[in-house]
C-alpha cells in the first residue's frame, strides 16, 4: 500500500467519499447475502434432484452457444473491416455496430413475430407452396433454446466485434507487415498471427456478451428457456422462497466472477501489444477480387440484417399502422419518464464512477480497490433479485426517515425515497456502474501521471485538478460513458417494474406489457423508440472511431488496472 | 452551525414530504398494487372514482408485489392487493401483509366460501379454467380433464407453463380428487400429448389452435371474450373464432374454477378507502362490470353472466373448497418439477 503523503485535510476527502460510495453500492448486494443466510427450508433437496441440472445444462448450452456465434460473427466481420478493401467497407465498419441499439427482450419479441405462424415468413411459405395449416410443413421453433442463442448472437455480437476490431487496428501495421514480407498468406496471417494476438480482446468482447445473456431475463422468459435467472425468478416468485433465491443467484455470481476474471486477465495481457503500437498507420488492406468482395459484403451484411434491419422494419411497419399513438399521453408520459429516469440515473452513474476512479488514482489501496471491484458486480446480477438487495435497505431507510419526520415535525413521510423513483435510479446506478466505470477508469489511466505531478506543483489542490485538468480531457470518455449508460438504463427492464412508483410508465415497461398479452401492435411504437434512441451511443461510438480511433481503441483497451499515480517517495 | 443543518435538513423534509405526499398520502385516494393487468381493472377503477370520488393510483406488476410490499414493512403506501388465484391470495395472508376486512357490505355481497375465514383475502370473481378446442379438428363436444391424458390426443394439447399458478391451481385440485400418485401418472400422461414445450400464454396457445400447431388447449375463459371483441389485434378475433370452449367434467364434479380477488394491505394508510374499494368490487356494479367487460363470473349471487358468457356454454362449478386446493398447491408444483412438465413431451 502507498503511503499517504501530506495532504491538505479537504482532500483526504476524496478516500471517504469513494468508500461511502461504495459501501452504498454494495450495500443491497450485502442485503441479498444476509437474506441468503436464512434457512430456505427444505427446497434445495427438491430442486438439485429436478430442475437445477436442467436449468444449469440450459444456460451453459446457452452460453456455448452464444459465445460461439457471437466470436465467429464478431472476429470475421472484424478482420474483413480492418484488413481487407471491398466495396462499402467504410459503412460496414459502423454499420456492424447498429445491432447493440436492440435490447434482447426486444429483438426476441420481433423475431417470434418475424417467423411466427402469422408472420410474414410463414404466411409467404403458405402462399407460395399453397400449404393450408402449420401441419403441411415443418417450421423450426422459435420459442427455443436454439432461438434464444440465436436472437441473442444477433444483438451481442458487437462486443466481439468492437474489442476485436481494436485490436487488429492496432496490432495493424508493422506486425502484419512484417508477418507479410516473412511470406505470410493472408489464411495464416489470420490464424497464425492476428488471431492469437487477439485473443485477450476477443476474450473481453465474449465475456461482455455473455454476462448479457446470463442475466437476461425478458428473452428467456419470451422463449421459455429455463434458464438459472430463470430459476431464480422462478423459486422466488412462484416457489416463494427469498432465501433460496438469494442463494440461488449468489451461487450464480460465481460464474459471473469467472468472466470477470477472464475479462481482467484479457485485459492483462493486452498491455504488452498496445505498448508497441505507439505509432499509429492503418495497415495495407488485402484487396479483394469482386467475388471475395460480395462474399465479404453478404458476410458483413447478415448480421446487419439480421441483428438490426428485419427486426427494426418490422416494428416501423407496426409503428406506422399506430402513429396517432405517437402523441398520446401514454406514450409521451412514458417516454417523459424514461428520458427523465435516465438522465438523472446516467449523470449520477458517471459522477460516482469519477469519484471512483478518481480516488483510485489518488490512493490506490487494495482496501478500495476491492471495494470498487466489488461495486460494479452489480451489472452481473438479475434486475430483479438486485430489486429485492434494494428494496430492503432502501425501505429500512424510508422507515427511518418517516419515524424521525413524525418525532421532529410530527407528521410522516411515507416511503419517501421509494415514492419518488429513488429506488429506480439507485438500481441503474448499480446495474450499469461497471460500464461507466470501466470507461472511465481507463480513461484516466491514459492520463500521464506527470500531469497530475505538474498541477500540484502550480499549486492545485486534488480536487482542482481533477475539474481543472482530467475532466477537460476526459470529455469525450465522459460523454461516452453517459450514452451508454443512459441507453442501458433506457433499456432496463426487471428492476424498473418492481421498484417504480404508482401510476408510472416507462417505454420498457410499456413494451412489458403489451408483450405480456401477446399484443405485438401496442408494442411496436414504445420499442421502436427504444431502438432508435439506443442508436445515438451506436452513432456516437461509429463516429469516434472513424475520427479518432486511436482514443477509443486505447479507451477500450488500455489496461484496467491503474497506473500507478506516482512513484513511492 | 448545527442549527442550520437542522433547519435545512427540516426544510428537506417538508419539501420532500409534500412532493412525497401527493401520489401516496393525501386524503381521498386508494393505492393499488395490482397483480391483475391494468386493461382489466381500470373500467371498475373508473366506476369506483365515478361512485366515490375517490382517486385511484396503481402499481402493477405480473411478480413480486406481495414481496414489496412486505420489504416496504409499516410505511408501505399500499393499500390493497389486487390478485388472481387462490395461491396468491393465501400467499399474501402468509407473507403477513393483510389485514383482516371487517364490513358488513363485503359478508352480505361474497358468499362465505369466496372469502377467508378469518377476512384476510376476499374473493371477487370466478373464472373457469377449460378447454379450447378447434372447431375444424376436434369432433366431440363434451370432455373431462382426466381424458387429456388419454394417448389419442398425442400431440395435440398446448398449455401454458406447469409452474404457473393457473396451471398449479387446476393440478392441486386433481390432487384433492383423485391424490397424489394418480395425478403424477396424469400429468405425465398430459406431458407426452403436449404438441410443443409449455410457452406463451393462454392466448398464445389459442393462436396455435388456430395455426394448426394443436388442437386443445387449456385456458382461462375470458381470455376468449377478450379476443373476440379485440379491436386493437382484430388477428386476436380470427384465433378466436377457430375454437370453440368445452367445459370439463360439467357431467360429474364441475369445471375447475379459480378465485381472482383482494387483500387489504396490513399497513394500509388509507384504510377507509380501501374498504369502500373492497365494498364496491364486491357490489353488484361492479360484479356487472366484472361480468359484461371482463367476462368473468361474478360470485355475487343475483348477479348474471354476460351474454357473450352464455354464449360459450354452461358452466358447472367443482364445488371444492379453496382451502383444499390451497393445501396442495406445492405439492403439484413439485410433481410439475418431478414429472419435468415443463421441458415438454418425453421423445
Amino acid at each position: 500500500m502507498i503511503k499517504t503523503r501530506n495532504q491538505p485535510t479537504g482532500d483526504r476527502n476524496w478516500k471517504w467519499g469513494a468508500a461511502v460510495l461504495s459501501v452504498v453500492v454494495v450495500f443491497p448486494l450485502a442485503a441479498l447475502v444476509w437474506i441468503a443466510t436464512s434457512p430456505a427450508g427444505d427446497i434445495w433437496g427438491h430442486l438439485i434432484t429436478t430442475v437445477l441440472p436442467g436449468s444449469f445444462a440450459t444456460t451453459l448450452w446457452l452460453m456455448v452457444g452464444v459465445g460461439v456465434i457471437t466470436i465467429v460473427i464478431g472476429v470475421s466481420t472484424a478482420w474483413l473491416v480492418t484488413m481487407c478493401e471491398f466495396p462499402g467497407r467504410r459503412y460496414m465498419d459502423w454499420a456492424l455496430l447498429v445491432p447493440l441499439a436492440v435490447p434482447t427482450y426486444i429483438v426476441a419479441f420481433a423475431y417470434v413475430e418475424v417467423f411466427d405462424y402469422t408472420g410474414p415468413l410463414q404466411t409467404w411459405l403458405r402462399w407460395a407452396f399453397g400449404f393450408k395449416n402449420s401441419r403441411d410443413y415443418w417450421f423450426p421453433e422459435l420459442r427455443s433454446l436454439g432461438g434464444a442463442i440465436f436472437v441473442m448472437s444477433m444483438v451481442l455480437y458487437p462486443y466481439v466485434y468492437l474489442t476485436t476490431r481494436a485490436s487488429f487496428m492496432i496490432q495493424s501495421a508493422s506486425l502484419l507487415d512484417v508477418s507479410r514480407t516473412l511470406g505470410a498468406t493472408p489464411t495464416s496471417l489470420f490464424f497464425r498471427v492476428a488471431l492469437p494476438l487477439s485473443r485477450p480482446a476477443i476474450a473481453i468482447g465474449a465475456s461482455l456478451a455473455l454476462m448479457e445473456c446470463l442475466n437476461d431475463i425478458g428473452a428467456v422468459t419470451f422463449f421459455g428457456v429455463r434458464t438459472l435467472t430463470f430459476s431464480v425468478y422462478d423459486i422466488w416468485l412462484n416457489r416463494s422462497s427469498l432465501a433460496a433465491a438469494s442463494q440461488l443467484s449468489l451461487a450464480m455470481l460465481l460464474m459471473v466472477f469467472a468472466l470477470l476474471w477472464l475479462e481482467r486477465q484479457g485485459r492483462k495481457r493486452q498491455k504488452f501489444h498496445s505498448h508497441g503500437a505507439a505509432k499509429h498507420r492503418m495497415p495495407l488492406r488485402f484487396q479483394l477480387s469482386t467475388r471475395g468482395s460480395v462474399l465479404a459484403l453478404v458476410v458483413c451484411l447478415l448480421p446487419i440484417l439480421l441483428g438490426f434491419v428485419v427486426p427494426a422494419l418490422l416494428l416501423a411497419d407496426s409503428a406506422s399502422r399506430r402513429l396517432d399513438e405517437l402523441f398520446s399521453d401514454a406514450f409521451l408520459s412514458a417516454a417523459g419518464n424514461t428520458l427523465t429516469l435516465a438522465i438523472i440515473a446516467s449523470l449520477v452513474t458517471v459522477a460516482v464512477s469519477v469519484v471512483l476512479a478518481y480516488a483510485l488514482r489518488l490512493r490506490p489501496g487494495r482496501k478500495l480497490q476491492s471495494a470498487v471491484r466489488l461495486a460494479s458486480i452489480g451489472y452481473a446480477i438479475p434486475g430483479t433479485v438486485l430489486a429485492i438487495g434494494i428494496l430492503i435497505p432502501l425501505a429500512a431507510l424510508d422507515n427511518f426517515i418517516a419515524g424521525q419526520a413524525k418525532v421532529w415535525l410530527g407528521f410522516s413521510t411515507g416511503l419517501l425515497l421509494i415514492g419518488n423513483g429513488t429506488g429506480i435510479v439507485y438500481a441503474y446506478v448499480i446495474r450499469f456502474l461497471a460500464v461507466s466505470y470501466g470507461q472511465i477508469e481507463s480513461g484516466l489511466a491514459k492520463i500521464s501521471p506527470h500531469l497530475d505531478m505538474a498541477a500540484r506543483t502550480l499549486g492545485r489542490t486534488e480536487t482542482n485538478t481533477l475539474v481543472q485538468v482530467h475532466l477537460p480531457i476526459l470529455k469525450p470518455v465522459l460523454l461516452s460513458a453517459l450514452l451508454l449508460t443512459f441507453v442501458d438504463c433506457m433499456k432496463e427492464l426487471p428492476a424498473t417494474i418492481l421498484l417504480r412508483p404508482f401510476n408510472f410508465e416507462t417505454l420498457a415497461t410499456t413494451v412489458f406489457e403489451a408483450a405480456s398479452r401477446e399484443a405485438f401492435g401496442e408494442a411496436a411504437l414504445p420499442s421502436l423508440a427504444i431502438v432508435l434512441v439506443g442508436l445515438l451511443p451506436v452513432i456516437f461510438l461509429a463516429r469516434t472511431s472513424a475520427t479518432s480511433f486511436r482514443t477509443k481503441t486505447t479507451k477500450r483497451l488500455a489496461p484496467a488496472d491503474p497506473v500507478p499515480t506516482a512513484p513511492a517517495e | 452551525m448545527r442549527s442550520t443543518v437542522r433547519a435545512a435538513s427540516a426544510l428537506f423534509m417538508l419539501t420532500a414530504a409534500t412532493t412525497a405526499s401527493m401520489p401516496a398520502l393525501a386524503d381521498g385516494e386508494v393505492n393499488i398494487y395490482s397483480y391483475r393487468q391494468p386493461f382489466l381493472i381500470q373500467p371498475l377503477l373508473d366506476a369506483f372514482t365515478q361512485e366515490t370520488g375517490v382517486k385511484t393510483n396503481v402499481i402493477f406488476a405480473k411478480k413480486g408485489l406481495g414481496e414489496r410490499i412486505s420489504a416496504e414493512g409499516e410505511n408501505s403506501p399500499a393499500d390493497v392487493l389486487l390478485t388472481v388465484d387462490i395461491g396468491r391470495l393465501d400467499g399474501a395472508k402468509q407473507l403477513g401483509i393483510t389485514q383482516p376486512v371487517s364490513s358488513d357490505v363485503v359478508n352480505e355481497n361474497i358468499p362465505a366460501q369466496y372469502r377467508d375465514p378469518e377476512g384476510h383475502w376476499v374473493g371477487l370473481t370466478n373464472r373457469a379454467r377449460i378447454i379450447y378446442a378447434s372447431k375444424d379438428r376436434v369432433q366431440q363436444d363434451t370432455i373431462t380433464y382426466e381424458e387429456l391424458a388419454d394417448p389419442k390426443w398425442q400431440g395435440k394439447i398446448c398449455t401454458r407453463s406447469g409452474q404457473h399458478v393457473y396451471t398449479i391451481g387446476l393440478i392441486a385440485s386433481m390432487i384433492a380428487h383423485h391424490g397424489e400418485a394418480r395425478t403424477e401418472e396424469w400429468l405425465v400422461g398430459v406431458r407426452d400429448n403436449l404438441a410443443r414445450k409449455p410457452t406463451g400464454n393462454d392466448r398464445a396457445q389459442v393462436k396455435a389452435i388456430f395455426s394448426g400447431e394443436c388442437d386443445l388447449s387449456i385456458g382461462n375463459t375470458y381470455y376468449m371474450g377478450k379476443m373476440e371483441t379485440n379491436e386493437k389485434d382484430p388477428e386476436q378475433k380470427e384465433w378466436a373464432k377457430s375454437v370453440k370452449l368445452l367445459f370439463p367434467n360439467s357431467e360429474d364434479r364441475g369445471s375447475h374454477v379459480n378465485l381472482a380477488g383482494v387483500v387489504l394491505a396490513k399497513h394500509a394508510p388509507n384504510k377507509d378507502n380501501a374498504v369502500k374499494l373492497i365494498e364496491f368490487l364486491s357490489g353488484g356494479n361492479a360484479q356487472q362490470i366484472y361480468a359484461e367487460t371482463n367476462f368473468e363470473y361474478p360470485v355475487t349471487p343475483g348477479v348474471e353472466v354476460s351474454d357473450r358468457v352464455k354464449s360459450w356454454g354452461d358452466l358447472t362449478p367443482d364445488t371444492l373448497s379453496l382451502a383444499e386446493i390451497a393445501k396442495h398447491r406445492k405439492t403439484a408444483s413439485e410433481l410439475v418439477d418431478k414429472v419435468g412438465f415443463d421441458n415438454g413431451p418425453a421423445s
